[in-house]
């Protein structure tokens, strides 16, 4: 579930994919019980999420739901999940409250916000040795609190913050720019998604602001953000994730694996949370190869459950958190993006 | 009128026979019409059932959409209706006491505990005053003006929840308690879960068919609080606003108390439906009021008829229903509501179920509400419609 | 805090210039058909974003993808101009003809008109998300995501004011604004259709009477409205250098206001509440931060609506001045 056909469709359309891989390896493979992977576009609207879940539970007799994709409508979504226990498994809502309300149905796969802020934070302060950073949000319910936490966590190392927010709907950034070159920050990190990011990265760039090193967050890990601010003005640009992307520079095998599984399938290179839907999806597969078929049984395999996924090892907490908390750091060079590392050990080279 | 066309034939009988319809409907007793009321009301209750739904929307939950998005844009559009159409005053950011209403819910039931059924008469007043102070400034300009000023109104609200983070910022409220729930209800000795498979007073979240039952109740309370107010003095007195203003005000109405008036009772609907839709949605956020919903109420009221009260739940009820229905379509939806739309307005301008005031105007070709006919111009003057004031 | 708005007072004052600009161009399609009919054109901010596109299919037919200089650069600037043009008037004639003059002929509401408009609006948006990005765009499921164009003109230092640069995009964008507003001023004080336009802004029943082809007026007020509207889609296009299939609604909304501000129906009021709210937003941002940019302008619409009714220049294009 989650929006295929909003404007935001470009990190909700990878995750999905790769579900449906996961779940088409398995049912190549005859078993005995097939699994029926079936689509709800909520367009990331809250209400529409919900009626959709409700008919899914009711009529559809789901036994798992990948997703809701955003942490907006997972807030709606997961209380009706929790209430007719059905287990569910994000991929890609990264909000920290959602971990707080004591939901036993309810696991992602990969860490929050609150884990990715900070480490970012410190790698800006850290790997990236800056001392004046110009923080921006997008005034979204993700790039809001993303921003807040690195704003946070800078304020800690004692890195001179200043701040400003941007509306995603508008094109032009003039007045938030204009703020950045007064400041002359040697950092700048943008919590929001892609399509502003390129945007905003650009405008900086023509404004003469050139030094500054730009950081994001998961939401403009997307080549969107290269092709909205142009392959010049994009180099050298950092991006951090909770997420693992197969880049084409991977050697591990079984990532590898994944990635041309993934290209032969939809023709395209693995994006976003593709990783994340397929091990998400994986853990059904998992759950239902061992033998449970009601949600209940389901849910007591993924509380238990401990599987090596393609982006990091699964095993849940209690209030649904995965163990794993890497965040990793992703470059663009070249036109593309590559990895980095991890944001505790990558360094710039 | 062409009568050589076929269309204009048809639509001419359609109206002929629903003018016959009315006449009988004027004519009959009270008590007969009680028991057409009674059936409406029974009719709404058993909506929710499974078979119906199976046809009306296959591929979402119906009961869920019959709580939102059609019953929440019914009285929404019965709150606007009493704006635009009664009052004739044009307003664009209808959807800013929606989120009054909602944001009240979400505030007072969060951080002071307050009960929902206080809340929902507190929140009435709340945003009755919301009315007013807003009105208060605005409702000095006339026709266009306000629709600009309506529509600013609603934006600033929706970017001022958006920026303040003490109510949250982008990221909403969550935890919005239910109303109260009583479980297991036995009336009259009749155990209604075990007997209807509902437990009616049940504020759970997985079965919204309390909610819709609350609903209804609202919706009958407002609609006839609204139909006394119709008929009753005030009712008139918009009516004289809506067709001509300053011609009101020289016959000794204050014109300018009466809008408010209107104002404050759309305000109030409109934010009962917000403190009602947030007490079951759990979370809101501001991306819950965007503008879009107050052009799509907007929409609902003049597509079925601007005046006419079954018209105007009509239309919101096609509103919310068609694009639900036709989700198998998918993608396509909104392109053909688009067009559905303007093509509803061509060859039925005055809407489906229009109110006979209307009509008659349509008739004398002066439209109402200012002339775009340049071909039979009306008798108003256009330089001071502005101005004045 | 006033030290900020001291160091960013020139920049915030040359892109406030720029997109009010952009604004005011908008504004004129509201303005004249508010005029001329008394109706606000809901749909004009998708003839702005159909001017993106149509701008856009230039370089994009032409298969250019990297930065131009001299001739071939002026040349598809102004064919980009051009198509822009030719795309936002014919989709404004179409509205006209589909959308409002049969609503126009039967003596309709106003409201039924403003609904037609949003029925049109929403139809048009879907139709570019839809069919025309991912077909003729050749963007196949990316109908929603926003569309880049290539670098076309290197972003130059044209000169400086104080230390803050000054490119050349701003200064065209500007240029190409005000020339505009200068051909279109001329046009309707005098040419015999711009007669024809406020003889029927004045009193359309006298000018019938006086032998004005009222619904040829009528298309022609569409379809300059929405020529200029191209022009601002194509100037946005080349300085902004991207959009997509929902960039018309805030456009719209701004420019609209930006045609009260400055007195619906008066044209050169639309130039002057264009550029007043591109500045007012500026500099409002330096002060409250940018995420109250729009309460800014709202609020300054409110205040200016309660005090001045008729806008910074009254409203007019029937009372002859413009």
């Amino acid at each position: 579930m989650g929006d295929l056909t909003g404007p935001n469709s470009g990190i909700v359309i990878p995750p999905r994919n790769g579900a449906k891989l996961v779940i088409d390896e398995y049912n190549k493979t005859n078993p005995a019980v097939k699994i029926e992977l079936v689509e709800y576009d909520s367009q990331g609207d809250g209400s529409k999420a919900v009626a959709l879940a409700q008919q899914a539970i009711k009529d559809d007799k789901i036994v798992g739901l990948v997703g809701p994709a955003f942490s907006g409508e997972s807030a709606q979504v997961a209380p009706v999940l929790e209430e007719a226990k059905i287990p569910s498994i994000s991929a890609s809502a990264t909000n920290t409250k959602l971990a707080e309300n004591g939901w036993k149905f309810w696991h992602r796969v990969l860490p929050n916000d609150g884990v990715q802020g900070p480490s970012i934070a410190d790698f800006i302060a850290g790997g990236a040795a800056a001392k004046n950073v110009f923080v921006i949000d997008d005034k979204s319910e993700y790039g809001k609190p993303l921003a807040d936490a690195v704003r946070a966590q800078l304020g800690t190392k004692g890195v001179q913050v200043t701040n400003d927010s941007l509306d995603p709907t508008e094109s032009d950034f003039s007045s938030v720019v204009n703020k950045v070159a007064a400041a002359k920050p040697d950092a700048i990190f943008f919590g929001g998604y892609y399509a502003a990011g390129g945007n905003l990265l650009k405008q900086l760039r023509d404004k003469g602001v050139k030094d500054a090193k730009f950081f994001s967050g998961d939401g403009s890990l997307d080549k969107g953000l290269i092709e909205g601010a142009g392959a010049a003005n994009a180099e050298g640009a950092l991006v951090g994730c909770p997420c693992y992307i197969a880049t084409p520079d991977v050697t591990d095998a079984k990532v590898k694996g994944f990635a041309d599984a993934y290209k032969a399938a939809f023709s395209a290179d693995p994006a976003i949370y593709a990783a994340e839907g397929y091990d998400a999806a994986t853990v059904f597969v998992e759950a239902v190869k061992a033998g449970n078929t009601t949600p209940e049984k389901i849910n007591e395999f993924i509380a238990s459950a401990n599987i090596a996924g393609v982006s990091k090892q699964i095993k849940f907490q209690a209030n649904g958190e995965v163990e794993a908390k890497d965040i990793y750091i992703y470059q663009v060079k070249g036109g593309a993006i590559t990895l980095l590392g991890k944001a505790a050990e990558a360094k710039l080279g | 009128m062409n009568e050589k066309n076929p269309l204009a034939r048809f639509r001419h009988q359609l109206g002929h026979s629903s003018d016959v319809i009315r006449d009988r409907w004027a004519h009959t007793p009270g008590w007969q019409r009680w028991i057409v009321y009674v059936a409406l009301i029974i009719g709404a209750i058993l909506l929710p059932s499974e078979s119906i739904g199976s046809f009306m929307s296959p591929d979402t939950d119906w009961a869920s959409i019959l709580f939102f998005p059609i019953g929440t844009y019914v009285l929404l559009a019965i709150g606007l209706n009493v704006v635009v159409g009664q009052a004739g005053l044009l307003d664009l950011g209808f959807v800013a006491f929606y989120a009054v209403g909602g944001y009240a819910m979400a505030l007072l039931g969060t951080r002071l505990g307050w009960n929902f059924w206080v809340i929902l008469i507190v929140g009435i007043g709340i945003c009755a005053l919301s009315g007013i102070t807003l009105g208060a400034p605005t409702l000095r300009l006339r026709g266009d003006y306000l629709a600009i000023v309506t529509l600013g109104f609603g934006e600033i609200i929706r970017i001022t929840a958006r920026n303040t983070d003490e109510i949250g910022g982008p990221n909403g409220i969550r935890g919005i308690p239910h109303p109260p729930s009583y479980e297991d209800l036995v009336l009259f000795g009749i155990n209604f879960s075990d007997t209807f498979g509902v437990d009616p007073l049940k504020y759970g979240v997985l079965d919204p068919r309390p909610y819709y039952y609350l609903l209804v109740a609202l919706a009958v309370v407002v609609i006839i609080l609204v139909k006394r107010w119709e008929k009753s003095r005030v009712g008139r007195a918009w009516a004289a606003i809506r067709e001509d203003e300053d011609a009101a005000e020289v016959m000794g109405v204050p014109t300018f108390r009466f809008k408010i008036l209107a104002f404050a009772i759309g305000a109030s609907i409109g934010g009962a439906m917000g403190v009602l839709w947030a007490a079951k949605s759990i979370s809101i956020n501001p991306n819950d009021f965007q503008f879009l919903l107050s052009a799509t109420i907007l929409a609902a009221v003049v597509m079925g008829g601007s005046g006419n009260l079954p018209g105007v739940m009509l239309g919101a009820f096609l509103v919310a229903w068609l694009p639900e229905r036709f989700r198998g379509l998918q993608e396509y939806r909104m392109l053909i509501f688009g067009a559905v739309l303007v093509a509803l307005m061509i060859f039925r301008p005055e809407g489906l179920l229009p109110s006979r005031q209307r009509k008659a105007e349509l008739k004398e070709g002066t439209g109402g509400m200012g002339t775009l006919g340049a071909e039979v111009p009306g008798p108003e003057s256009r330089g001071e419609e502005v101005a004045s004031k | 805090m006033f030290n900020d708005f001291i160091n960013q007072f020139w920049p915030a004052t040359i892109d406030g210039l720029a997109f009010g600009s952009i604004y005011a161009l908008i504004a004129l399609g509201y303005t004249m058909v508010y005029g001329v009919l008394r109706l606000i054109n809901f749909a004009h901010s998708e003839v702005f974003m159909i001017g993106t596109f149509g701008a856009m299919f230039v370089p994009f037919t032409l298969g250019i993808n990297s930065a131009l200089t001299g001739f071939a650069l002026v040349g598809v600037i102004v064919l980009m101009i051009l198509a822009g043009m030719l795309a936002s008037a014919g989709t404004a004639v179409a509205l006209e003809r589909i959308a409002y003059r049969p609503l126009r002929k039967r003596g309709a509401s106003r409201l039924a008109a403003l609904i037609s408009a949003i029925g049109a609006s929403i139809f048009l948006q879907e139709l570019f998300a839809l069919v025309i990005i991912p077909n003729v765009f050749d963007r196949p499921q990316q109908g929603r995501v926003q569309m880049g164009l290539p670098r076309l003109m290197e972003r130059t230092e044209l000169f400086s004011i104080f230390g803050h640069t000054v490119r050349v995009d701003q200064v065209l964008v500007i240029v190409a604004a005000l020339g505009m507003m200068v051909v279109l001023d001329r046009l309707v004080n005098a040419t015999k259709i711009g007669r024809g336009i406020r003889a029927t802004a004045q009193n359309p029943e006298s000018a019938v009477l006086m032998g004005v082809d009222i619904d040829k007026i009528i298309r022609m007020t569409f379809l300059i409205g929405g020529a200029m509207a191209g022009v601002a889609g194509a100037l946005y296009l080349i300085s902004y250098e991207n959009t997509n299939y929902f960039i018309g609604f805030l456009f719209g909304i701004k420019a609209f206001t930006a045609a009260v501000l400055g007195g619906i129906g008066n044209l050169r009021g639309a130039l002057v509440g264009g550029i007043v709210l591109g500045l007012v937003e500026n500099y409002g941002a330096i002060f409250f931060g940018s995420d109250w940019k729009h309460v800014i302008s709202f609020t300054i619409l409110v205040l200016v609506l309660m005090f001045r009714p008729t806008g910074i220049l009254g409203e007019s294009l029937q009372q002859a001045r413009a």
